[in-house]
């Protein structure tokens, strides 16, 4: 049996990028996700890995070598934070329509103005419309078996999309925890050799990226999300026989106390944990308090959700990010308009906290406990933003 | 027949990742993009090229020694009327495409 050994989150997702043996990984640093690919240059020059590392000059070469190494049949990995995922946008939509499979680690940080380099959901937030599948990670072993999910996924022939893992900056990416590493045959009978669905070749040549006319454009979209819609199947797939490998089991939306729960608490990422303990704390005191947690956000799991929390009294949905101009978090929006055609629906509220790194603790789950409950079965005008000094 | 996207095809029909086989553009006819057709006059034409030259999407033909004109490939001529324009003997006239 292997051991754990401490290692920082951020390092365990290059080692998982060296155990899944990337070809390409094209990046630029940025903070919180510089140790990712700072690592992974080391990996490469110190031959540890074989693939080329390309030190491009911003995000947005950074994601237009990726999808060319990815069209050419390389299995490909990129990270990034806040403003090199915004610089990447205009890349990010393209990928998925031309099916091409990549791996990209967000250490999620909030978008500047003001600058801050901390920890908060609004750059995936920023990009939930691109098309790309995405998982959260709670903690370190996650990350680093999520990154070994996400190339399995990526390159399903029936996906052939690209992911993103997302993991909190710095309150995940930066931490040291115990790590089991899996070995390199391992992971080689998880993870079959890439396939690419299409790949540029001399022998046979295709054009990719090509004009969508009126005529084709809105076929073209569809037929991407119907791909990206399906993928929750292949995703739950390669869920199941990762358990059936490592041992470690992963579902799309998961639940923690929550079957006989009065009160459900919606989370994604590693506040899940903190959430969890004040669970745990509420239920020695007899609240009927539980806890979902989304772990794919796209394609969004709309029948496990509902699944997970149509039985609840009060649902609480925890956002990450203000829509600005909107009067509930992208989260919230999502589960509301899934409940509207339930039939039967809990009461939703919405808080939203963690902005820009300031610190998410129990205290502020048992807070937002106490708020849904009194707010059950009355409308909620606004979010609540939690801690805000005003 | 090369295979390329076209007009009206179903979603669910589109090729994987949206490509197409190299040269596609030739299923790909722009004739009826043209709401003006150009037309030669080939007493005054002096088959210097210039239309052939400056045709941006290469459409014009060299018609050869004999005939000495040179002919657009209406499938694909979009009407622009830059080889008008260009032409030294001002041979070519833009005339309105009946429907």
């Amino acid at each position: 049996m292997a051991k754990p050994i401490g290692l920082e989150v951020s390092l365990a997702v290059s080692e998982a990028v060296r155990l899944c043996d990337c070809d390409v990984v094209a990046a630029y640093p940025i903070t919180p996700q510089t140790h990712i690919v700072e690592h992974l240059s080391e990996l490469v020059a110190n031959g540890h890995l074989n693939a080329a590392y390309i030190p491009v000059e911003s995000e947005q070469s950074a994601m237009s070598s990726c999808i060319g190494s990815s069209a050419a049949g390389a299995r490909t990995f990129t990270a990034t934070s806040s403003q090199g995922l915004a610089l990447m946008n205009e890349m990010l939509y393209i990928a998925p329509v031309l099916r091409t499979p990549i791996v990209m680690a967000i250490a999620n940080r909030a978008l500047s103005a003001p600058i801050n380099i901390w920890n908060d959901h609004s750059d995936i937030m920023s990009v939930r419309d691109a098309g790309w599948v995405g998982l959260f990670a709670e903690n370190g072993q996650e990350a680093l078996d999520l990154t070994i999910v996400s190339f399995r996924v990526a390159e399903d022939r029936q996906v052939s999309l690209p992911v993103t893992l997302n993991i909190d900056g710095f309150t995940l990416s930066h931490f040291i925890e115990p790590i089991l590493l899996p070995t390199l045959e391992e992971v080689a009978a998880y993870l079959p050799p890439f396939k690419p669905l299409v790949k540029l070749d001399i022998a046979k040549p295709i054009s990719m990226g090509l004009l969508g006319t009126p005529e084709s454009y809105a076929e073209s979209r569809k037929a991407t999300d119907d791909v990206l819609l399906g993928s929750l199947s292949v995703i739950k797939k390669a869920f199941a026989e990762f358990h059936k490998a490592f041992g470690r089991e992963y579902k799309a939306v998961e639940t923690y106390k929550s079957d006989d729960a009065e009160t459900v608490l919606l989370t994604m990422g590693s506040i899940s944990e903190t959430a969890m303990t004040a669970v745990d704390e509420m239920r020695e005191k007899g609240e009927k308090v539980g806890l979902v947690r989304l772990r794919v956000w796209r394609p969004f799991p709309s029948e496990d959700f509902l699944q997970a929390v149509s039985k609840a009294k009060n649902l609480a949905v925890i956002d990450r990010h203000i829509s600005l101009g909107v009067p509930f978090g992208p989260v919230c929006l999502e589960a509301k308009s899934l409940l509207y055609d339930a039939p039967a629906r809990p009461s939703v509220t919405n808080f939203i906290l963690g902005l820009g790194g300031r610190d998410v603790t129990r205290e502020d789950f048992k807070e937002i406990t106490q708020k849904a409950k009194a707010l059950s079965g009355k409308s909620q005008s606004r979010f609540d933003l939690i801690g805000v000094w005003e | 027949m090369i295979k390329g996207i076209d007009a009206l095809m179903k979603a669910s029909d589109l090729p994987d990742a949206f490509t197409a086989e190299p040269g596609s553009t030739l299923a790909f006819k722009t004739g009826d993009w043209r709401s003006l057709r150009p037309k030669l006059d080939r007493e005054k034409c002096i088959y210097c090229a210039f239309c052939y030259i400056y045709c941006p999407d290469g459409v014009y033909q060299d018609m050869g020694k004999d005939e000495k004109y040179f002919k657009p490939d209406l499938d694909y001529c979009k009407g622009c009327g830059i080889c008008a324009h260009e032409c030294p003997k001002k041979c070519i006239e833009m005339v309105l495409e009946e429907v």
